[in-house]
């Protein structure tokens, strides 16, 4: 990490899930004594561990979980807008992960199950209120609405993973990943 | 106001928290205010819908406890034990070995520890240590880790300590391996217990300052009793002796005046008792007593519940925290919302206490893992305490051992209701016919926090959101043109 980065001022770095398990935030928090340095070195921006609801202009965009309804795009058309450098983390942001296994079946099918004929339901109907976001015929990769700089595998990447993208990077540099920590698991 | 009035009717201005943050997953709260800032109605919407059920169709059931996990890497091993408890009668298991039930106890200890000092010091501890409502730039973690480093480290290294655990056991932090029908696929090493040994003491130490830390926050403000409080039912699993119990026992249900519902039941009959209701406006279902009703058979789940519906406490520090917990509640059921945060402390001090036992016991590095089985049964159902409260998973299979139906009714799906109704009640204590600022919007989100939901997933609406949507590929390419249909049916 280089101090001249830091003296000028802190990086501004945002995180979201769209359709994901949240397991790849974890992976983030999992950094444990690491992450109060890191937090040193860095600021959060909009991210579901700080109160900022809406992104402002940021150099790093950590991206989990696919794309499965109307507000991830915009979320993510937001992100892609705000962050100079958008990372696609984990697989379910790079490939769809567990969501895209509905991709297998017809939408209306998995709602017709959770809703209508599933065990112990009473007052079966699809839930269609207009303050819920309309869901895509599929889940999609994040690569496939908006150009992404770089894809962190796993499910989820470690946090050892998450330091050797996010350092080289803060220093202004391409990040390597050792081999040893690109899993896909 | 009407808990179930369209989000649409009338109304002069609409406000929206969206998303809630500092809650793992994400949901949204809207508020409708008329012309005088009076509430007209306030909700939680879970926005989020994944058709897990569905999907879940046509995999073979030992994949099941590795494939839940993705439902959520917050407690992945709290769906990997519930499951695997399902398809240990899947595949006509009785009895685990006692060296596969002490190993996943242990598993599960390190689950809850990690899991509850992750929701008080990384998620919320800001709003009792600046003030519900401080700088929202401050709110968050580095906030306390910059200004009460040596609180939030602790926090950090008690939630470390739990994945640590999870790590030693399952191989991996999050979304690991370990739990398989009839047992475990590994054992606990000499020197993995040695490691874990090491540190326990500390963690010991520092849960029962986390515990004292709560203590005095509840006790030192007096306007907590009333915030977001309700009256209850409450409903856990408690052991046969009507002690607190995480991995296995019957299912109790108290009122709110501490008289019984039901107790002891055994929880492969759970469908009798539980049924879930769909409301228009949420993807989570709210679950209810099928006896009591839908306006009348909401529950509570977690840790005030488990604290509350409790007996005993089977470790001696956490027992004599229970005692005074109950001395605060005049001996009966404390209702007080913000006291899940206590309640979740004397757990996080009786799981820190637990793993010293059990790594203190000498079975805990046997191999002796995997249990006999008999003929495979069509149906398996795995209950278990999560750290948000009683878990329910069931399971139908095929002759072919393929899933043919999945049922789930997760934690924070049972305090649905409960959620609600506390974010109503905090709107109408502070909101109402108040000019609405950021600071005030905080204390819904302080209510809702203190049930520690469990959303996964995301949300994020800029403006209303569209009935329409036009999905373009990044190089212009129209990939997809949806639109919602008055049925709800997507085209
Ligand atoms: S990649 Fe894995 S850990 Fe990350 S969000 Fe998807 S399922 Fe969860």
């Amino acid at each position: 990490m280089t101090t001249e980065h830091t003296i000028k001022r802190k990086l501004k770095i945002a995180t979201t899930s769209l359709a994901g398990c949240f397991g790849c935030h974890m992976s983030f928090l999992d950094m444990d004594e690491r992450l109060a340095s890191l937090l040193e070195q860095v600021e959060l921006d909009r991210s579901p561990f700080t109160d900022i609801k809406h992104c402002g202009p940021c150099d790093i965009g950590l991206i989990e979980g696919g794309v499965c309804n109307a507000e991830n795009v915009h979320v993510l058309r937001e992100f892609r807008a705000s962050c100079k450098i958008l990372v696609a983390v984990g697989a379910c942001a790079i490939n769809g992960g567990v969501p895209a296994m509905r991709n297998y079946f017809d939408l209306q099918d998995c709602l017709q199950e959770a809703y209508l004929t599933g065990t112990g339901i009473t007052n079966p109907q699809i839930p269609n209120d207009i303050e819920l976001p309309l869901l895509l015929d599929k889940v999609y990769p994040v690569s496939e609405i908006v150009p992404i700089d770089y894809f962190l595998p796993g499910c989820p990447p470690s946090a050892d993973a998450f330091l050797q993208l996010l350092q080289p990077l803060l220093a202004g540099q391409k990040p390597v990943i050792a081999t040893s920590q690109l899993h896909y698991d | 106001m009407e808990p179930d009035k369209p989000a649409s009717s009338p109304a002069t201005r609409r406000i929206a928290i969206d998303p809630v943050t500092r809650v793992e997953g994400h949901g949204k709260i809207t508020l409708l205010i008329d012309d005088h800032n009076h509430i007209v109605e306030a909700r939680f919407h879970i926005v989020e819908f994944r058709g897990f059920e569905k999907f879940i169709q046509g995999r073979p059931y030992w994949e099941v406890p590795f494939f839940v996990q993705r439902l959520c890497g917050i407690c992945p091993v709290s769906h990997q034990l519930a499951a695997g408890k399902a398809v240990d009668q899947i595949a006509g298991v009785r009895q685990l070995t006692p060296a596969a039930t002490k190993l996943r106890r242990l598993l599960h200890f390190g689950q809850m520890l990690q899991s509850h000092a992750l929701h008080f010091f990384h998620l919320s501890s800001p709003d009792f240590l600046f003030g519900f409502g401080s700088d929202p730039r401050q709110r968050n973690i580095a906030g306390v880790l910059a200004q009460y480093p040596e609180i939030a480290m602790k926090g950090v290294k008690l939630r470390k300590y739990g994945q640590q655990i999870i790590e030693a056991i399952t191989g991996k932090r999050i979304h690991g391996t370990g739990t398989v029908p009839g047992g475990m696929n590994k054992a606990l090493t000499l020197s993995e217990r040695d490691a874990l040994l090491a540190d326990i003491d500390d963690i010991l130490q520092w849960s029962q300052e986390a515990l004292t830390l709560n203590e005095q926050i509840h006790t030192a403000h007096p306007e907590h009793r009333d915030f977001g409080t309700l009256r209850s039912h409450y409903l856990s699993m408690t052991g046969s002796n009507g002690e607190l119990e995480f991995y296995h026992g019957g299912l109790r249900a108290n009122a709110a005046d501490g008289s019984s519902i039901f107790d002891q039941l055994d929880y492969c009959n759970y469908q009798q008792i539980i049924k879930e209701e769909v409301r228009s406006w949420s993807y989570l279902k709210f679950p209810y007593f099928s006896a009591l009703g839908t306006g009348q058979g909401w529950y509570r789940v977690g840790p005030l519940a488990r604290i509350n519906n409790c007996d005993r406490i089977s470790t001696p520090l956490a027992e004599a925290a229970r005692l005074r917990f109950r001395a605060y509640g005049n001996g009966g059921a404390v209702h007080d919302t913000l006291a899940y945060h206590w309640a979740r402390m004397i757990e996080l001090l009786h799981c820190a206490e637990s793993i010293h036992a059990l790594l203190h016991d000498t079975g805990i590095t046997s191999t002796d893992l995997m249990a006999d089985k008999s003929e495979r049964q069509p149906q398996g159902i795995g209950v278990i305490e999560a750290p948000r409260g009683t878990l329910f998973h069931h399971y139908q299979v095929n002759e072919e051992g393929l899933v043919t139906q999945a049922n789930l009714i997760v934690s924070t799906t049972s305090n649905n209701q409960a959620m609600n109704e506390s974010v109503r009640v905090v709107a109408n204590q502070y909101l109402d016919g108040q000019e609405i600022t950021e600071a005030l919007l905080n204390h819904l989100e302080v209510a809702v926090r203190a049930y520690d939901p469990c959303l996964s997933c995301a949300t994020h609406a800029l403006g209303k959101m569209p009935l329409q949507v036009t999905l373009q590929h990044r190089d212009g390419k129209i990939i997809h043109q949806l639109t919602k249909g008055v049925d709800g049916a997507v085209r």
